[in-house]
């Protein structure tokens, strides 16, 4: 099988015509200026979706998306324009327009070599491939029959099977010559349950850096059907939740998306060079109880939120960033490293060609601890155990996050005992790790269902916890 | 652009979208229909007084949908060369050979198509260079950092400037397109106050740059916002009377645009089903859709689907009239597209008597919300839950800020529990609405 470089190449500049020596005559337009670092991005993607809903198959969508986008950095500035085209003329032109951030001035030149990729956590293989459209059907119509068989009280099945194909190259001014194939696939099941009168909806699925195969091995993708009637089900025996601060015990695994608010984005690079974090400046200040710790890795073999290398070719890695309780480090893309005298630490992402990257999560997650999860519900003697969520979001300065439960159990003298409607849990994310008193045994990642959105961007993340039993987390439900 | 280059433009899109029906024809479609829009743009950000990022952005797509019968398949590309053109008709074409006879599938019915393209008074092209957008940004952030020395940090301005084509055609003979432009600027600034921070921002934005509220107003308006915010604090967990203040109260009505919508609908994923006729608010509230305001920011002649936009009131006298239907779902329903395939076009809630000041008199003691996080609505049951921020109110008076507690209800009771209505308009969204008093909510705090 080809590497992913050539793959890239072939993909992306061999249609054009262009070659490695054309690629040096843009940069060296690019550096003919007072440009301190300057990147070019190329992309071609294709995306294709299929949708069951109400027993047949409804819609099919596919993608084609390709282009390439410059930018040119001078100090803190940063110029950037973009192409649908690749072609040598337009690149050019991008080029100049990138570059007229700053005035004209100093000679710079640069040689770019090809790099090989120093890691493969994933095949260069192109998904949409990886099983027949009757193949791909076939699996959806299972679904729908998995979750109806479950109860007579499943209404309706929305199933979904996602699968994308992205080869990027990226060339740079530090010499950066390197190309990644990355393959994406996600399966969702959405059902509605009615019983006397009252409707609830369960949502499960997942997904990796893998072929369509993912699903079938393991039975994954009925796995996934069952959850999502078992959720509903769950969700229709549910009473009014609590409202107010009490003892929450998360879930291990999706959960950890308190880990994606409440912390990863506020030690996010750009916003920490900026001082708009929450967490700025507090490198090496205790931050969390201890025996927390805290890792973005983007090394997991397969993972939706892994990389060979980053949007900026550099390789991705494990940072850590609470080390038993304390202030690590920040996740950087190159531009705010240089600013703030580090080095990348391969968290520069971006959604695609036409936007400009900047410091992202990867793979977000606490390591485990000493307690069984058993051990931590019996230890509360009220409170909330929160399994499942949806989405989440926070505020950088203020550093008030919030996460949505969407399955969610009373804990009773020790027991968990009945389940409450889904509610939204607040806090504040420099405080909340401090109130961690007891870390599970049983880390888990979550199945591969993440999107991170910032500045109107979308990148797959993601996140991972074991069981988690914090002293005082506010409760939305409106049982006050 | 200029008149003359937009409509050759505009000619050559057209020319795209009827090539694509040909081309979907020739590959034996019985039916097709196809968009294509090209937009081009400035978006810069001055942060300390520096410019940040200069973005030239220049955006094109186009979508096919193709008919095998009930059978329907779908394909996009950024890509206009016209082998790709073929290439993306022959993936939808080939999406089309394994989706499932569909009855409510097609386009929407012939005799529903627009027969006109009103100008709307949607394209005003804002002649403004790199430098003269730097300047701007520059004079609005400044207005908000040198308002007080509290404001301690900047997340800057942003100077946005869009404008493009969209044009849309079906086998019916139907095309109809239209240029539009958006233009925008916005600040974020930070307060400090006792070691603690907080960020707030405002934006202007209007179809035609001369309608923007002035950069001095913007930045004086973030850091005024800003300030008002340091010092705030948790509440008591409890039960009390909240308004969503006007700029963000739109989110209750998107609430209710996606209940009543048919796909929501159809699917049984709503907590309005059946409710054609019912009472869903009070008798003192009316709801209106005006899709052809001149320069409406949700202005457009026809849906996602060619079906003529039309006036029609959505509540009247708290009472629902009228779903929110594509051809499909209409289709599943049993009933008539309303010409709302792609969403709504400038949804209004009639103004009351009251400003803010006068709608906190009203309320008494409450909670005024200004701010809120996340995404805790459940459309199926209506059970609400949502991070918020903004003031404690005693008396008709602002007491203190507030922050890091919920507000949770069920959205079928916060509607049926919507006492008024502010007169103070946003006007800077396709749904317009003034503050919303609710009887009661569950406040989640301390």
């Amino acid at each position: 099988m080809p590497n992913a470089i050539e793959i890239a190449h072939n993909t992306l500049l061999a249609p054009a015509s262009l070659s490695d020596s054309d690629l040096d005559r843009v940069m060296n337009q690019l550096l003919t200026s007072q440009i301190d670092a300057a990147d070019i991005y190329f992309q071609a993607s294709r995306l294709e979706s299929w949708v069951l809903e109400d027993g047949i198959i409804r819609d099919g969508n596919y993608n084609i998306e390709q282009g390439v986008g410059v930018r040119a950095i001078s100090g803190e500035k940063t110029g950037f324009a973009y192409t649908d085209e690749i072609a040598l003329p337009s690149l050019l032109e991008a080029g100049r327009t990138a570059r007229a951030i700053a005035r004209a001035g100093s000679q710079g030149t640069t040689r770019l070599s090809r790099t090989t990729p120093t890691q493969q956590l994933y095949a260069p293989l192109n998904p949409l491939e990886s099983m027949t459209e009757e193949e791909k059907i076939g699996l959806l119509r299972r679904l729908d029959a998995e979750a109806r068989r479950q109860d007579p009280r499943v209404q309706q099945v929305i199933a979904s099977l996602v699968a994308a194909h992205d080869v990027v190259l990226v060339a740079a001014s530090d010499g950066t010559l390197c190309g990644d194939v990355r393959p994406l696939v996600r399966c969702n099941v959405h059902v509605i349950v009615e019983a006397d009168g009252r409707r609830e909806q369960g949502s499960s699925g997942g997904g990796a850096r893998e072929s369509f195969q993912f699903f079938v091995d393991e039975e994954r993708a009925l796995g996934y059907a069952r959850e999502a009637v078992r959720q509903a089900l769950v969700n229709l025996e549910a009473e009014d939740a609590p409202a107010g601060s009490m003892t929450v015990v998360l879930g291990s695994g999706w959960p950890g998306i308190l880990l994606h608010e409440a912390i990863g984005h506020g030690l996010e690079g750009d916003f920490n060079r900026k001082g708009t974090s929450a967490f700025s400046g507090r490198i090496g200040e205790k931050v969390a109880a201890d025996g927390c710790t805290v890792v973005d890795n983007g090394t997991l073999p397969g993972r939706r939120g892994s990389l060979n290398m980053d949007d900026e070719g550099t390789p991705s890695q494990c940072t850590v960033l609470i080390e038993d309780g304390r202030l690590k480090g920040y996740m950087q893309d190159k531009h705010n490293a240089h600013l703030m005298g580090g080095h990348s630490t391969g968290n520069g992402r971006r959604e695609s060609y036409a936007h400009l990257p900047m410091p992202r999560m990867t793979n977000t997650y606490m390591l485990p601890g000493q307690h069984d999860p058993g051990e931590i519900i019996a230890s509360v003697k009220r409170g909330l155990y929160a399994v499942n969520f949806g989405g989440g979001q926070v505020d950088i300065t203020s550093g008030k996050f919030v996460f949505s439960a969407s399955e969610a159990y009373l804990i009773e003298n020790g027991k968990v005992t009945r389940p409450v409607r889904g509610a939204t849990l607040i806090g504040s994310g420099p405080e909340v790790l401090t109130r961690v008193s007891m870390i599970g045994n049983d880390l888990e990642l979550d199945a591969g269902v993440g999107t991170c959105g910032k500045d109107g961007q979308s990148v797959p993340v993601g996140v991972g916890q074991p069981t988690l039993k914090i002293d005082n987390l506010t409760v939305g439900g409106t049982s006050a | 652009m200029s008149e003359q280059q937009l409509s050759a433009r505009q000619a050559r899109l057209e020319q795209m979208v009827n090539d694509l029906l040909k081309e979907a024809q020739q590959q034996g479609a019985s039916a097709a229909e196809a968009a294509v829009s090209s937009d081009s743009g400035l978006s810069i950000n001055v942060r300390k007084g520096e410019v940040e990022t200069i973005e030239h952005t220049r955006d094109q797509g186009l979508g096919i949908t193709v008919y095998f019968g009930q059978r329907k398949g779908t394909a996009s590309t950024s890509d206009f060369k016209p082998e790709a053109i073929r290439d993306t008709v022959r993936a939808a074409c080939n999406i089309a050979r394994f989706t499932n006879d569909d009855p409510c599938s097609g386009l929407a019915d012939a005799d529903r198509m627009a027969t006109e393209t009103p100008d709307l008074d949607l394209y005003h092209p804002w002649d403004i260079t790199p430098e003269e957008a730097i300047e701007l940004g520059r004079r609005c952030e400044s207005a908000a950092l040198e308002l007080d020395t509290r404001i301690s940090n900047t997340e800057g301005a942003s100077v946005n400037s869009h404008g493009g084509l969209h044009v849309y055609g079906n086998s019916h003979g139907f095309v109809g397109g239209y240029p539009s432009s958006r233009h925008s600027l916005s600040c974020s600034v930070i307060g400090q106050q006792n070691g603690s921070m907080q960020r707030d921002y405002w934006y202007t934005v209007s179809r035609d740059a001369g309608q923007l509220e002035s950069e001095f107003e913007v930045g004086r308006k973030a850091g005024e916002r800003t300030l008002a915010r340091l010092g705030a604090r948790k509440l008591g967990t409890r039960q009390a009377p909240v308004i969503f203040r006007a700029d963000i109260a739109g989110s209750l009505l998107r609430s209710l645009i996606s209940a009543i919508s048919g796909s929501s609908l159809y699917r049984k994923a709503s907590f309005l089903l059946d409710q054609l006729g019912q009472p869903i608010f009070p008798a003192h509230v009316q709801i209106q859709e005006h899709p052809r305001i001149p320069g409406g920011l949700g202005s457009a002649a026809f849906d996602s689907e060619g079906v003529a936009t039309y006036d029609k009131r959505i509540i009247q006298d708290g009472v629902l009239q009228t779903y929110l239907l594509s051809s499909y779902s209409a289709r599943k329903l049993g009933l008539q597209s309303t010409a709302n395939a792609g969403g709504v076009h400038n949804l209004s809630i009639t103004p009351g008597e009251h400003d803010l000041d006068g709608l906190l008199r009203e309320m008494g003691s409450g909670l005024l919300v200004t701010e809120m996080m996340g995404h805790g609505v459940n459309m199926v049951t209506g059970d609400y839950s949502r991070g918020a921020a903004g003031f404690w109110v005693e008396q008709g008076e602002i007491q203190f800020p507030v922050e890091e507690i919920t507000i949770a209800g069920n959205l079928k009771q916060m509607f049926a529990q919507l006492l008024a209505v502010g007169r103070d308009e946003e006007r800077r969204s396709s749904i317009r609405t003034g503050s919303l008093l609710i009887e009661q909510m569950t406040i989640a705090g301390e």
